[in-house]
């Protein structure tokens, strides 16, 4: 027991990895943990070409975006003929590429924050609280996500519409609309990741902070959540890049002012020609921010999925 | 053993003042009986909206007969109704023989795509288990495929799977001389392939993180007990490793599973309007079916019949691993979060 | 307490649902209103370079009109791979722009939804009358017998780009005017290293654009007269075959741009890979990328015999936009004003120059910019040898189901597998089997 709270634990967790490293290097280079060679020489030779499978596309998006237009339309060479900036320059003007991020970070920066708020709640109730209708709502939640999203695009839209014409709400074509949409996406996965951290959060600290007199909220906010914070820093991640790529609904709700990095990045093949150096550098643009962002938090990410969805 | 600090401070209480101190308050029990349903309400209420009441609208279109002629309003498109599902499922005609191949194709590239981006993941990270020099940066470099937006990355594959100008055949037929000529990779058979390949380069970075972290599960003891009694670095893998990963597994597959035959965006972006017949992905193929060629009640159709099937096999899939994970539980007795394994 | 629960759930499925079929399409079936006088929204179809250069040939445009009637414009440039999901959700929710840009040959197909507003004499007249356009343009408004949906607003047609310098280098003195010509010069032009003719192979629309123009050369139709689906006769499968053997066969036609989809083969063009060409107005494209105007020559598309451009051969597609306004529209008078605004003879030459397209506007055709070079072509074939696509309410899908067979024809040529009669008459049969039944 006292194992699981311990990884709960984030800044403990976070470096667990690092623990392992001490009596292991103590030990002298035979002893029975060590592996064989020959496994050091396979992992190396794996290792390396996953790397490369991983790598090249890398290479070729950071390379192309380097090249003159020339130069990605032609034969295609490992090295760029000369090397220019002029794609980064060019991309901001021949779409609104600044916009569109703008407007991909209120969508899926809105959705998540919101998603990972409700998802806390709901799981807070599943892990500790014993209701009628328990099983059915979390069979319920997480059987939408096996929905095909075909299924329901055209009929969302159209109940989108009906509520705006009742109510005056805009959700068809806004931001707002948007932003539900993909926050649903993401809860199913969501709630049921943060249940399963809740339940490896001890009950007798909730219990504890009740009986000094804490609401069950207070309880909540004050001893779930901080225990938990892997765990809901791993459900933020997944949610924001649920809502950061998606291209159908996008495609289909929003207008030249709400559109999204996602569509808005199709700009690039236009009528005429497709800019490839251009998509490439756009395509780097956009994906450096979430990247870097995605690394600085995987060690929080890992943690929360160990003790989350893992168990 | 606890390190958490709230239980220490008692400062702001939101019971109201009338309110007793301590567990057993009278107030207190009706707010225990409805506190989890409004803590569910807002996801329940979204679920609804988004998920739930669209869905019902899309059975309903599936009995009706909703081409162009009624699409503007819908409401008064004529009852069909089961003529859309005999048309979806008349494997004779080319409707629905064209869905069946469809549907064959998704399930054999599921399989595959799942099947190889759960053995890469866990190769990667049995490899990664221990430290040694420029981990952390492998780590990091293996997650990228993953955290790159959808559009981006395959867009990227886009441009290096060209016949004329790609890197793909530049590497293969100009520099390596493997194949005879060069190949096509976004129309005709080898299309499949290139799917493939782009999914599983996108998606064996999450089974890789997962199975990382469920490594961390594991108890060190466990290891260093097999290790004393003489057992090797392969045995120790089937022997703890991958039993004690099987719950992490069953999860796992059961959601790259959904994510993959599901997957609208991959195909969509690499081959665009009408999808080569070797990699005619269900998703698509019923986007096409509703939205190019307008018919909306037969487009419904299908996705209820591709509904119902995964209903089917996650249900089904559940029933197997949970029956065997009971088993399990009884053996190694009872746990704390049994409540879980019901979900 | 089971029972209570599935209860309740009936209970509220059945009242949102009823909810939500009363609304049904959410759009009043009424002819619009003029609710907004001052505003109007406005989807214009991606015709320049880019959808940023567009705003700027037509953000100018729109203002000069605020100026006379006091009418704010706002508008929303909507790229192709959009455009008709965009019209189609607009249709389905009664939530769409005032005013629109179509592809011409969508118009018999959003005709039939009913959503456009239908131009019949009455509303045609508050924009000067249905004399003012061309007869080709306005053969691709609709279903013939019914009010058109839309009115034309830009004309296109193809034409056969060659590059000059290839053509001397291979000893070809005159632009090829039959088939047969044309695949001679591609075996000079191929002894010489070049590729003969680009192609858009992986380009449903354009294979459907050249399929039916090679149809209507062998005498055939795609539908019969009463608008029934006839993929498979005779004629059409050698119409389709002799297409698709420029590339099977022949070997005019680069086996790489089977998988073109996004005008690489103009790009192609422009870089003096491939020697010829057929498209409709690249002038302003070919400009863009850096071809220089006495680069290329323009001439009409070949013919089986004899010369394209006299007697009834035809050898091009009505191509264009055209406008609608939506039924649903708040504002029905500013949009007709603004309809009648963009289709005047002076709009008409400032767009259609800014596109290098033909204005389907008689009197906007005298303008000498549109009688010189390779506009006099397009602008000539379009009066005198090109055809409009079916008008029929499944146009859109025999878009879809044709262009893919073509498509697929492509990828079994590109990918060495012989293209017999036979297998391109399956193609079309299947295809035709996958259209609606009616």
């Amino acid at each position: 027991m006292s194992e699981t709270v311990r990884t709960a634990g984030a800044p403990r967790t976070a470096r667990a990895p690092r623990t392992t490293k001490a009596p292991r290097t103590a030990r002298p280079p035979r002893s029975p943990m060590a592996p064989p060679r020959a496994f050091l020489w396979t992992r190396r030779i794996f290792l390396t070409l996953l790397a490369g499978f991983v790598l090249v596309p890398v290479y070729v998006m950071v390379s192309s975006s380097l090249k003159p237009l020339a130069d990605v339309t032609g034969t295609f060479h490992w090295l760029p003929s000369e090397l220019t900036i002029r794609p980064y320059i060019d991309i901001w003007s021949t779409v609104p590429l600044a916009k569109y991020f703008v407007n991909s970070l209120i969508v899926a920066g809105a959705a998540t924050v919101c998603s990972v708020v409700i998802a806390v709640f709901s799981a807070y109730a599943v892990s500790r609280y014993s209701f009628r209708g328990k099983r059915v709502f979390t069979v319920t939640v997480l059987s939408t996500q096996m929905f095909p999203g075909i299924l329901f695009l055209l009929p969302l839209f159209l109940l989108y519409v009906n509520i705006g014409n009742a109510t005056g709400i805009a959700l068809f074509g806004s931001r707002g609309g948007l932003i539900l949409t993909y926050l649903t996406f993401s809860l199913p996965f969501s709630i049921w990741m943060l249940i399963g951290y809740f339940d490896s959060v001890p009950r007798d600290l909730d219990e504890a902070a009740l009986v000094d007199g804490c609401g069950p909220l207070g309880a909540l906010f004050r001893v779930v959540v901080p225990a938990a914070i892997p765990g809901i820093v791993a459900v933020a991640v997944y949610a924001f890049m649920t809502a950061w790529g998606e291209v159908l609904f996008a495609s289909v709700m929003t207008n030249d002012t709400t559109r999204t990095l996602a569509v808005g990045l199709q700009g690039y093949s236009t009528q005429y020609d497709v800019y490839w150096n251009q998509i490439m550098a756009a395509s780097l643009v956009v994906s450096v921010p979430v990247v870097a962002g995605f690394l600085l938090l995987q060690r929080y990410l890992v943690a929360g999925l160990t003790a989350g969805a893992v168990k | 053993m606890t390190t958490t600090a709230p239980a220490r401070e008692p400062a702001v209480r939101k019971d109201p003042p009338g309110a007793a101190r301590g567990p057993r308050r009278r107030p207190g029990r009706l707010r225990r009986v409805t506190l989890p349903y409004l803590l569910l309400l807002p996801a329940l209420i979204l679920e609804l909206l988004v998920h739930l009441v669209p869905m019902v609208i899309g059975v309903v279109m599936s009995f009706k007969e909703l081409t162009q002629f009624y699409i503007r309003d819908w409401g008064t498109a004529p009852w069909s109704g089961l003529d859309n599902y005999k048309v979806s499922v008349d494997f004779d005609a080319p409707v629905g023989e064209a869905l069946l191949h469809s549907f064959l194709v998704t399930v054999v590239f599921t399989l595959l795509s799942v099947a190889l981006c759960w053995l890469i993941g866990t190769a990667a990270a049995l490899c990664m288990q221990d430290t040694f020099r420029g981990r952390g940066l492998l780590r990091a470099l293996f997650l990228v495929p993953y955290a790159l937006p959808v559009y981006a990355a395959v867009i990227t594959w886009v441009f290096m799977f060209q016949h004329d100008n790609g890197l793909v055949n530049h590497v293969l037929h100009d520099q390596l001389h493997l194949t005879e000529g060069r190949s096509f990779w976004l129309i005709g058979d080898n299309s499949f392939f290139a799917l493939l390949t782009v999914s599983v380069w996108k998606g064996w970075p999450f089974a890789f993180l997962i199975v990382m972290a469920g490594l961390q599960n594991i108890p060190k003891e466990l290891y260093e007990a097999a290790a004393l009694d003489g057992a090797g670095m392969w045995q120790r893998v089937r022997r703890i490793t991958l039993p004690s990963l099987r719950p992490v597994n069953q999860v796992l597959v059961l959601v790259l599973f959904l994510w993959t035959f599901n997957d609208f965006n991959t195909p969509f972006v690499l081959f665009g309007r009408g999808a080569p017949r070797a990699a005619d992905l269900i998703s698509v193929h019923i986007y096409e079916a509703s939205f190019v060629t307008w018919n909306f009640g037969t487009g419904s159709a299908m996705s209820v019949l591709l509904l119902l099937f995964l209903l089917v096999v996650t249900g089904v899939y559940l029933a197997l691993t949970s029956r065997e994970r009971t088993g399990r539980r009884a053996r190694t007795g009872p746990r704390r979060t049994e409540e879980r394994a019901d979900v | 307490m089971r029972r209570t629960r599935v209860a309740a759930a009936a209970a509220v499925t059945v009242s949102l649902l009823t909810a939500v079929t009363a609304c049904g399409g959410g759009s009043s079936t009424s002819g619009g209103s003029d609710d907004s006088p001052k505003t109007l929204t406005y989807w214009a179809s991606n015709q320049g370079a880019s959808i940023q250069v567009d705003k700027k040939v037509l953000q100018p445009e729109l203002d000069k009109f605020e100026k006379q009637t006091g009418i704010k414009v706002k508008l929303e440039v909507v790229p192709w791979s959009d455009l008709l999901n965009r019209i189609l959700t607009a249709t389905t929710s009664g939530q769409g722009p005032d005013v629109l840009n179509i592809g011409n040959t969508w118009s018999a197909s959003l005709q039939a939804t009913g959503a456009l507003l239908p131009w019949d004499a009455k509303n045609l007249a508050k924009i000067g009358g249905k004399d003012r356009f061309v007869d080709s343009a306005l053969g691709s408004t609709g279903a013939e017998g019914k009010d058109p949906a839309a009115v034309p607003l830009y004309s296109m047609s193809y034409a056969l780009y060659y590059n000059k310098q290839i053509f001397a280098d291979a000893g070809i003195s005159q632009p090829p005017a039959t088939w047969e010509e044309l695949v001679a010069d591609g075996k000079k032009i191929k002894a010489k290293g070049k590729n003969p003719l680009g192609a858009e192979g992986a380009n449903l629309s354009e294979n459907i654009h050249h399929v039916f123009v090679f149809a209507k050369q062998h005498g055939a139709d795609f539908f019969t007269a009463d608008g029934k689906p006839d993929f498979t006769n005779d004629k059409a499968v050698a119409a389709v075959k002799q297409y698709v053997d420029l590339m099977a066969k022949d070997k005019a036609i680069p086996a790489g741009n089977a998988e073109y989809a996004q005008n690489q083969s103009v790009s192609d063009f422009a870089k003096g890979k491939t020697a010829m060409l057929l498209w409709q107005s690249a002038a302003a494209n070919l400009k863009s990328q850096g071809m220089a105007e006495d680069a290329y020559g323009v001439a009409p598309v070949p013919v089986q015999s004899g010369t394209p451009g006299t007697g009834t051969q035809v050898n091009s597609m009505v191509a264009g936009i055209n406008m609608a306004v939506f039924k649903n529209t708040h504002n029905l008078d500013g949009a007709t004003s603004f309809v009648k605004f963009m289709t005047s003879d002076a709009e008409q030459k400032v767009l259609n120059k800014a596109y290098s397209s033909i204005p389907p506007v008689k009197a906007a055709q005298s303008d000498p910019a549109f009688n010189s070079g390779a506009t006099a072509v397009l602008k000539q074939t379009l009066a005198t040898s090109a055809a409009a696509l079916p008008q029929v309410a499944d146009e859109s899908q025999f878009e879809t189901t044709v262009g893919t067979a073509v498509k697929e024809l492509f990828a079994d040529a590109a990918g060495g597998r012989s293209v017999t009669t036979a297998s391109v008459k399956a193609k079309l049969d299947k295809a035709q089997q996958q259209m609606p039944k009616k």
